[in-house]
């Protein structure tokens, strides 16, 4: 689960991290207030959407006077900021978070993930702030450093001395960086982070360090026990598709294609959609029915999978392990029949007295085409979509 | 011979008396496999399917001596479950449950590392040797005992791999499902380590995805230790950058973790490659002769 970055920075203030005073408005009724409570005579303003690339989007402004920060918010809230990376209709600014504005002498890179290769929380630090990291990876690794962290020491002072050093900080940067590591993986801990990205983190012309964006993606399997981020939750940041499968327990990710699929088991599922895409079609979804299949969780997926108007035909693929597939292909016509589904539906049952199920589903008149083989199915369900 | 399971396994259920517990239990009996007793916390003394149930891994280790648990607890109780079991002495823990926080597998994964314990999972289908013993939720009857060694990440594409591999008359030796988790307890290396030792394995079919490095990891390892031959497949070649395929550890991050890039790393250490999951089989059955 992704957080905006006034979330993001709330978390860093609480846990004592550097970061401009700010205000978070949803209303440009408010946007004057929030600029004179901040004080001073400039200010940051910034669109508050879950997408990097803001800044070229025109969704960060530098503004000098009030006034300007009204027109902003007329201008932003309730419309979607299409950023390179973002989909075609962008994302939808509903808060806009206003800042002092800071004067930057240099900009840093620190972030840290879960590295799946160390398994450890990594620190990834570089003296090349504000650009893609990747593309430093690539051509300078040299200025990049990556320091694992032991669970049982936590950081060590020494460690902020090999990632001062690599940022280009001085002595006294180098004691405020000794300070922070520690806060940053206490953070990183406490909420179950998985990636913790301060980019750029900046050296002020005063020569303090501090914290000018902030990206937190938060552990979704540890959101049970986060009750404060699950408040940070926004739902209008996500596919409303993909939202509404999550609130049923179901896997769901759209695509650009028009052969919907209904599959179980997030492998498999992947499995079919590059089958499709082999034989010529192009899969207009991802989803995981999960083990079960049962009547109830097969009406969800064909609402979820018709709810896309691209949709032509729907390839159902299911390898009955435990559960019968003449158990499932009655759920599979109890589904249709509630849902009202119209298009063709193609079915592959697999497994567990597959036999039954297949004829179940040949004899019980409904528009369905039943395949026991994978790639017949695929080749049908491509044939049909065209 | 068969790596990790085989008919001498002593099984102990950690979550015995829950629904998913018993359900594949029963099936897993059913297939021949020894379960000496489950544990269920304030249950101790009962009788379930059969079996002993313990209020804890370490009375069940005195009455029954398990050397395999597997565990079907609720994601946020298998960080204690796992370390019961590895404080216990039990030296192959298998957890089938999803949804594990990565936090709480940083730390599992250090210390059963330091205790020199076989986790396999989280996320995962379990472990089959055919004919011997079933650890886990796959459907035994798809399995035939024969000469072909199965490692992945994803439980149905593992019974697609082993349909198409029964089917070509080759079976299987041991199928391990090792989880579609971030931080998986057993890595494609451990597993191919110990296939690679077996005798009763042939060749070697490895089920990747997209996400991580695992699969190039691995890549390296079969160039430069494994003499069996290797099939691969990876799923996800039409999965988008930057969102999670349904398990935790399938997501392109960073430009990094594609299909493309697995295959290619693969390709170019020796391992035989199925692009599509319909010829993992006939891939298999090529490469045997």
């Amino acid at each position: 689960m992704n957080l905006h970055e006034y979330q993001g920075k709330q978390l860093f203030a609480k846990f004592g991290l550097p970061v401009s005073k700010n205000k978070v408005i949803t209303s440009a009724e408010d946007a004057i207030n929030a600029c004179r409570d901040i004080g001073g005579t400039k200010w940051v303003i910034k669109a508050q959407v879950h997408a990097g690339g803001r800044g070229k989007a025109g969704g960060v402004k530098l503004i000098n006077t009030p006034e300007e920060a009204v027109d902003f918010s007329n201008h932003w809230l309730g419309k979607r900021l299409v950023t390179y990376q973002t989909d075609a209709q962008g994302q939808l600014v509903n808060s806009i978070l206003i800042e002092e504005c800071t004067d930057i002498a240099q900009e840093l890179y620190l972030s840290a993930v879960v590295d799946r290769g160390t398994q450890r929380i990594v620190f990834i630090g570089s003296s090349e702030g504000g650009v893609n990291i990747e593309e430093v990876a690539e051509k300078t690794p040299e200025k990049i450093i990556y320091e694992p962290i032991d669970p049982l020491t936590g950081p060590m002072p020494f460690q902020a001395r090999k990632i001062s050093k690599i940022l280009g900080l001085n002595p006294e940067q180098s004691k405020e960086f000794s300070k922070m590591l520690p806060q940053l993986t206490d953070l990183f801990v406490t909420h179950d982070l998985t990636l913790l990205e301060i980019n750029p983190l900046v050296i002020t012309q005063g020569g303090k360090l501090h914290c000018l964006d902030a990206k937190i993606n938060i552990d979704t399997n540890a959101i049970y026990r986060q009750p404060e981020i699950q408040e940070m939750h926004d739902p209008s940041q996500e596919d409303p598709r993909e939202s509404e499968a999550a609130m049923h327990d179901l896997s769901y990710v759209s695509l650009e294609g028009n052969i919907g699929c209904m599959v179980n088991g997030a492998g498999l599922a992947m499995g079919t959609m590059d089958t499709i895409k082999y034989f010529g079609g192009a899969p207009a979804n991802f989803l995981d029915v999960g083990g079960t299949a049962t009547q109830e969780r097969v009406s969800k997926a064909f609402k979820i999978i018709l709810a896309d108007p691209e949709v032509k035909v729907v390839l159902v693929n299911i390898f009955g392990g435990i559960v019968r597939c003449d158990l499932i292909a009655e759920g599979i016509l109890a589904a249709i029949e509630e849902v009202g589904v119209s298009i063709p539906v193609v079915v592959r049952l697999e497994g567990n007295n597959a036999d039954i199920g297949s004829t179940i589903l040949a004899e019980s008149g409904a528009e369905i085409v039943s395949l026991n083989n994978l790639e017949d199915a695929a080749i049908k369900a491509v044939e049909l979509s065209k | 011979m068969s790596i990790l399971v085989n008919k001498d396994t002593r099984l102990l259920v950690q979550g015995f008396t829950g629904s998913q517990a018993t359900l594949h239990s029963e099936q897993s009996i059913e297939y021949g496999t020894n379960i000496v007793g489950g544990v269920t916390p304030g249950k101790g003394g009962q009788t379930h399917l059969g079996a002993p149930v313990f209020n804890s891994v370490h009375d069940a280790m005195e009455a029954v001596q398990p050397n395999a648990s597997i565990i079907f607890v609720p994601a946020p109780f298998c960080k204690d479950s796992i370390l019961e079991a590895a404080d216990a002495g039990i030296k192959l823990i298998i957890c089938i449950t999803e949804g594990v926080p990565t936090l709480d597998m940083l730390i599992v994964k250090k210390r059963i590392d330091e205790l020199g314990i076989q986790l396999i999972g989280p996320n995962c289908p379990g472990v089959i040797t055919p004919g011997e013993a079933k650890l886990g939720i796959m459907p035994g009857s798809i399995h035939m005992a024969g000469s072909v060694g199965i490692i992945s990440r994803s439980g149905t594409l593992t019974y697609e791999a082993v349909k198409q591999t029964t089917d070509l008359g080759l079976g299987q030796s041991t199928c391990v499902g090792i989880g579609g988790d971030p931080i998986p307890g057993t890595s494609f290396i451990d597993a191919l380590k110990l296939f690679e030792a077996d005798e009763q394995t042939k060749a070697i079919v490895m089920v990747g995805e997209i996400g991580g490095t695992a699969e190039e990891e691995a890549a390296e390892y079969i160039r430069d230790y494994v003499t069996k031959p290797v099939i691969s497949y990876i799923a996800g070649q039409t999965a988008p950058a930057g969102k999670r395929m349904g398990h935790a550890g399938a997501i392109i991050a960073g430009g990094k973790g594609t299909a493309a890039d697995k295959i290619k790393k693969l390709k170019e250490c020796g391992v035989h490659i199925a692009e599509n999951l319909l010829q993992i089989g006939a891939k298999a059955k090529e490469v045997l002769g």
